[in-house]
């Protein structure tokens, strides 16, 4: 089991594990959302408070889950990365950030459309939506922090602290609406007993394992090229078919072309 | 480092707690804990019954209440659709000289309850309405 465990921490075992895992995840993810999005804008009935308007639900809140939760992937995966010192950690990490960036701008977006129509406003400075667009702000910092340090390592550090100090925002957004008077509305599906309709449910879980597998799917493909980059110089990248195929393609040894240094391979993990 | 940023946040988010509510309720009102003069929010539900309009403009009045205390509103201007009588808003305005808020902006504050409207209207019927978890300030409101 340790054994196992412990070949995720090699770059070319993650890089071709991960190469046969995300087919399968961008086809479930495919399945879930095109199921997902079919019964929340043509099955499940009108609200009957919002009408039709509340079928923003179906991207809104899985937007904003996912924005939590890729948070918390990056901001673990960067402490895995200080801990122990695993470079394909903060790889998961630096892969994760525009993903996560992605996932908060939705959810400020939809939020922002749905806002409009029924509370009135586009935007409101309530503590629910400041808290989002702060960790919209994290995710930025995050990037740029990693940026504009030009040491691979020393940027992969700070910005590794930069992500796990921001987890504190993460319980400040979820109890915002609790804690505070806010426009935004209480918390509807993460409690004992969600108020929403069992026929509105359904399609909402569709969507929110459908942006589960679509985080899971693009982080796949990112963290591959993340690897490549990172390993660019190690043997193993070289003899790659797909590094074959493209050399072949940029032959009489150009800048483009992909090749092994002296060392034949680097230090994984 | 773990604990001291949680420790800095708490101490930040408790300190901060004023600023942070977007609005005060009627009791906050009447118990004058609002300066007079200033622009503030206040929230709550409107009263059933309590809306009065005019044929010829858009004035508007209404009562506001936590369940406990209650504020007549005036407004003039654009309702939210959702605008009902029972239905949670949230306004922007000022007190004037008789203890009558004066909106110049009225949002409405729809509840976390998802469900199809015969639901509704069955739910409605049996008295069985689902409450809303909103604070409204000063206390949790659950609907009657």
């Amino acid at each position: 089991m340790f054994k196992w465990l412990h070949r995720f921490g090699s770059a070319p075992f993650v890089y071709r594990f991960s190469g046969a895992l995300a087919p399968w995840v961008g086809g479930a993810c495919a399945v879930l959302l095109g199921i997902g999005l079919y019964l929340g804008l043509f099955v499940a009935p009108t609200d009957y408070e919002q009408g039709e308007s509340y079928r923003i639900i179906y991207v809104h809140v899985p937007a904003a889950i996912m924005s939590m939760f890729v948070y918390m992937v990056m901001a673990i995966s960067s402490a895995v990365f200080l801990i122990w010192r695993m470079k394909l950690a903060d790889a998961v990490a630096q892969a994760a950030a525009p993903i996560g960036a992605s996932f908060t701008f939705l959810a400020l977006v939809t939020g922002s459309l749905w806002g409009k129509p029924m509370w009135g406003t586009w935007w409101i400075w309530d503590g629910r939506l400041t808290s989002e667009l702060l960790l919209l702000f994290l995710y930025l910092g995050y990037m740029a922090l990693r940026a504009a340090i030009e040491q691979p390592q020393s940027a992969a550090r700070a910005a590794a602290v930069l992500a796990i100090v921001g987890v504190v925002n993460i319980p400040i957004i979820h109890y915002s609406v609790e804690w505070w008077s806010t426009l935004h509305q209480p918390a509807t599906i993460t409690k004992l007993k969600p108020s929403i309709h069992e026929s509105m449910a359904v399609p909402l879980r569709f969507m929110i394992f459908g942006f589960l597998f679509l985080f899971g799917y693009v982080l796949l493909v990112r963290l591959r090229t993340g690897i490549l980059q990172r390993e660019a110089r190690a043997s193993w990248v070289a003899q790659l078919p797909e590094i074959m195929r493209f050399n072949a393609l940029a032959p009489a040894a150009d800048s483009q072309a992909v090749s092994p240094s002296k060392h034949s391979e680097t230090k994984h993990g | 480092m773990l604990v001291g940023v949680g420790l800095a946040t708490f101490i930040g988010v408790k300190t901060f707690k004023e600023n942070i509510t977007l609005f005060r309720s009627p009791s906050d009102i009447v118990a004058g804990k609002v300066k007079d003069g200033t622009r503030f929010r206040i929230g709550g539900m409107v009263v059933e019954n309590s809306v009065q309009r005019r044929s010829d403009n858009l004035d508007i009045k209404f009562d506001l209440t936590d369940h406990a205390n209650t504020v007549t509103v005036s407004y003039n201007g654009i309702l939210p659709d959702l605008f009902s009588e029972g239905q949670g808003i949230v306004a922007m305005g000022q007190l004037d000289t008789d203890g009558m808020f004066v909106a110049s902006e009225v949002l409405a504050k729809h509840d976390e309850n998802y469900m199809p409207p015969e639901v509704a209207e069955a739910l409605k019927k049996a008295g069985k309405m689902p409450g809303t978890s909103a604070n409204f300030g000063a206390q949790t409101l659950v609907q009657p």
